[in-house]
């Protein structure tokens, strides 16, 4: 048993707070992303689990047992630098026999373990070399190797795969997700690369200058975002965001007045929100689609191609913007006038807070964006 | 490289290909290097290579300080000459041997201490404590004081009636009777040593410590997630990652002590117990008049030196400027 448990766990250096408070539960073999902004926090929460740095105040347990004053090797995890942390004068195969080489462990022991190790990598090839000698996928894939003949329960990762080109990140990637699957250990990994958030997590957690802004699945937060910095944070190009008056409060949502447009009711609950009040619909550009009836017009600004899709820049008025994505080629150029419809089931609406207005009862809700809470695969 | 060696090939005359295969570049190249290290090679020439030379071309002769330029080429006289039978010449000179093992004995002792202790010192002024910067630079106040200054302050200290060091070691009971620390045969070169160990652990120290700034942070971190004893760390990855540093250092060091004068000559004068090479040397240069032999002597230092160099990086296996991590 390896769940991670963090009980309002506080750090301060100095005078200068950085984690307010963390609560958070990992389950055993669950495989759990940190995301969030340069600076929020997320390498110094995976150093206080790890314990390189000392917790100021809270409670961290480890299988169960309060490890806040345990030495990091007592506590049964394996870190990955970023920067690898190999040491540059031992060859590959010492890299990784170093940490094992205490009395305990035989000589035939850690020699299988590395062998294993090396051959689940694909580095046999290179157990003589110096990490000077390596490329840096090379390098990453010691490093994890250096974790995983630790045998931990819990691995903790700081963004690995951020050092690497694009193919190679989506190769180690792949391995990473395979090792997660062969070892069933506890995995806590931190990226600022959503991709690798959103393909690697059973549950990402955001962060933002210290705190947890929203927990859950990957599609949850997608789909579900809980405020206005989550929905921000994740998805590629950001979500449009539009500042409007709420019209209208019924049992069938909220109706909120676009500016410079016409009306769109939300399907959700009011949660207090009352009429004249100021609130933010959001939407994703993939659910924004130029129509001949839509609720908006406004003029192209920008047009970009990505091949599969493109992405159209339009301005309605006052510096007011959206960004569209549609499939395929671009149909309409610079300059032209377009009607937009917005797919009121893929809105959002956030308080003056941030907070976003719960979807009204499930089963009103069309399924598609609704899914189940998944837990972990474990 | 191999592009602008291929043009000129198809271009050129052959005769440009023969002289050595290199491209017109490549020789511009090496044509203004030589012309921007000229001035510094002459400037050696003058100060290093022509007082050698003098030097070396005196040790074949019998000069005296009395009329220097009154003198005969007498070959290796002042190395070794057989009259009637009777071998002579500073290589059968008891005193100058004496001299050469006072050197080598006082060099490989006080640079292994340095060595040890500017280590220590090192580590302790790398990790972070409240008072580091001021720590850093009281440190190097006995390397900022002139050597002669030092000595002489020692000399003091180590007085066998007035000094302060036979005054404390009485009060403590450590020692019965005032001890003549740079008189007696048996503690006199010890007490230089530990006189140039205060000196000079300051710069040992500093040199070290720039290694280890040099040092990645993060393979410390993977060493305590590993769990790895910090001593072990210390022997398995600190140590064989600041070797380089530190050979430079001790060759550097070995150099100074291998010729080291002041320090001895303030403290125990020209005592035979204590005499290094330098010291010799000048005795018989200054002292006796005797240019040729003075010559001679400093002309086996100069070998001898280089020797002792050569050893020690063939044994560490580094060539200066060489290989890079
Ligand atoms: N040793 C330290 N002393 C003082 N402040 C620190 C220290 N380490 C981190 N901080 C501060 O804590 C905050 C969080 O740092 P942290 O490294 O956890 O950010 P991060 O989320 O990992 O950022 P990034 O994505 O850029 O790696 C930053 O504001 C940083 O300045
Ligand atoms: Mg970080």
């Amino acid at each position: 048993m390896a769940d991670v448990v963090l009980k309002n766990v506080r750090k301060s250096f100095g005078r200068a707070r950085v984690i307010h408070g963390v609560d958070l539960d990992v389950k055993d073999g669950e495989f759990l992303v940190f995301v969030g902004p340069s600076g929020c926090g997320k390498s110094t929460l995976l150093r206080l689990i790890a314990g390189l740095e000392d917790i100021t105040s809270g409670d961290l347990f480890i299988g169960g047992q309060r490890v806040n004053d345990l030495a990091p090797a007592k506590r049964g995890i394996a870190m990955v630098f970023q920067s690898y942390a190999l040491y540059p004068h031992m060859s590959v195969y010492d890299n990784m026999a170093f940490g094992l080489e205490l009395a305990k462990s035989s000589k035939a022991q850690i020699d299988a373990k590395v062998r294993e190790a090396a051959r689940m990598l694909q580095i046999e090839n290179l157990l003589d070399r110096k990490p000077r000698q390596l490329s840096g996928g090379q390098r990453q894939r010691v490093a994890i190797g250096r974790a995983i003949v630790r045998d931990p329960k819990v691995f903790l990762f700081d963004e690995p795969l951020s050092n690497l080109d694009a193919a190679l990140r989506v190769q180690t990637r792949i391995e990473i997700a395979k090792l997660h699957t062969d070892t069933r250990a506890t995995m806590i990994y931190v990226t600022h690369d959503q991709v690798e958030a959103m393909t690697l997590a059973d549950r990402i957690v955001v962060l933002n200058a210290g705190r947890i802004e929203q927990v859950g699945t990957p599609l949850e937060l997608y789909h579900r975002p809980a405020n206005l910095f989550v929905a921000g944070f994740l998805g590629s190009p950001q979500m449009n965001f539009i500042t409007c008056v709420v019209s209208h409060v019924g049992s069938d949502g909220v109706q909120v007045q676009l500016p410079n447009a016409g009306m769109i009711t939300v399907p959700v609950s009011s949660d207090g929100v009352r009429v004249g009040e100021t609130v933010t619909l959001g939407i994703r550009p993939d659910h924004v689609k130029v129509s001949a009836q839509g609720t908006l017009t406004g003029r192209i600004e920008l047009v970009e191609e990505l091949g599969e899709n493109h992405l159209l820049y339009v301005d309605f008025g006052k510096d007011r913007h959206l960004t569209i994505r549609e499939p395929g080629d671009a149909r309409h150029g610079i300059g032209q006038e377009v009607s937009l419809s917005l797919a009121p089931e893929s809105c959002h609406l956030f308080k003056d807070s941030g907070e976003a207005l719960p979807l009204i009862a499930p089963t009103g809700t069309p399924m598609a964006r609704s899914p189940s809470p998944a837990t972990s695969a474990a | 490289m191999i592009m602008s060696g291929a043009t000129i090939q198809a271009s050129a005359p052959a005769r440009e290909t023969v002289r050595g295969g290199r491209s017109s570049l490549t020789r511009s190249r090496i044509r203004a290097a030589w012309i921007f290290i000229a001035p510094t090679l002459i400037v050696l020439a003058l100060i290093a290579g022509w007082p050698l030379a003098r030097t070396i071309w005196f040790s074949f002769t019998d000069a005296n300080l009395n009329s220097l330029n009154d003198y005969e080429f007498i070959g290796l006289e002042n190395y070794i000459a057989n009259y009637d039978g009777e071998w002579l010449g500073l290589l059968t000179d008891t005193d100058w041997w004496r001299s050469v093992w006072n050197t080598v004995w006082f060099t490989a002792i006080s640079v292994s201490i340095e060595a040890v202790l500017g280590t220590i010192v090192a580590l302790i002024l790398n990790a972070s404590f409240p008072g580091r910067g001021i720590m850093r630079a009281v440190i190097l106040i006995p390397w900022a004081i002139p050597t002669v200054v030092s000595a002489k302050m020692w000399n003091w200290m180590l007085h066998d009636q007035f000094g302060v060091i036979n005054d404390m070691l009485l009060r403590l009971g450590l020692i019965a009777a005032p001890i003549t620390w740079t008189a007696n045969p048996d503690t006199a070169l010890w007490t230089v040593v530990m006189v140039d160990v205060w000196k000079t652990t300051p710069f040992m120290a500093l040199l070290i410590l720039a290694a280890l700034q040099m040092l990645p942070g993060d393979i410390y971190e993977a060493a305590k997630v590993d769990g790895v004893h910090p001593v072990r760390v210390f022997f398995r990855v600190t140590l064989p990652l600041i070797k380089p540093a530190l050979i430079v250092a001790v060759i550097f060091r070995a150099l100074d002590a291998l010729r080291v004068f002041d320090l001895i000559y303030v403290l125990t004068a020209n005592s035979r117990d204590t005499m290094s090479m330098s010291v010799f040397a000048r005795q018989q240069l200054v002292d006796f008049q005797e240019v040729g032999l003075g010559s001679a002597a400093s002309t086996l230092i100069f070998l001898i030196i280089a020797l002792l160099i050569v050893i020690t990086m063939a044994a560490g296996r580094v060539r200066l400027g060489g290989e890079t991590r």
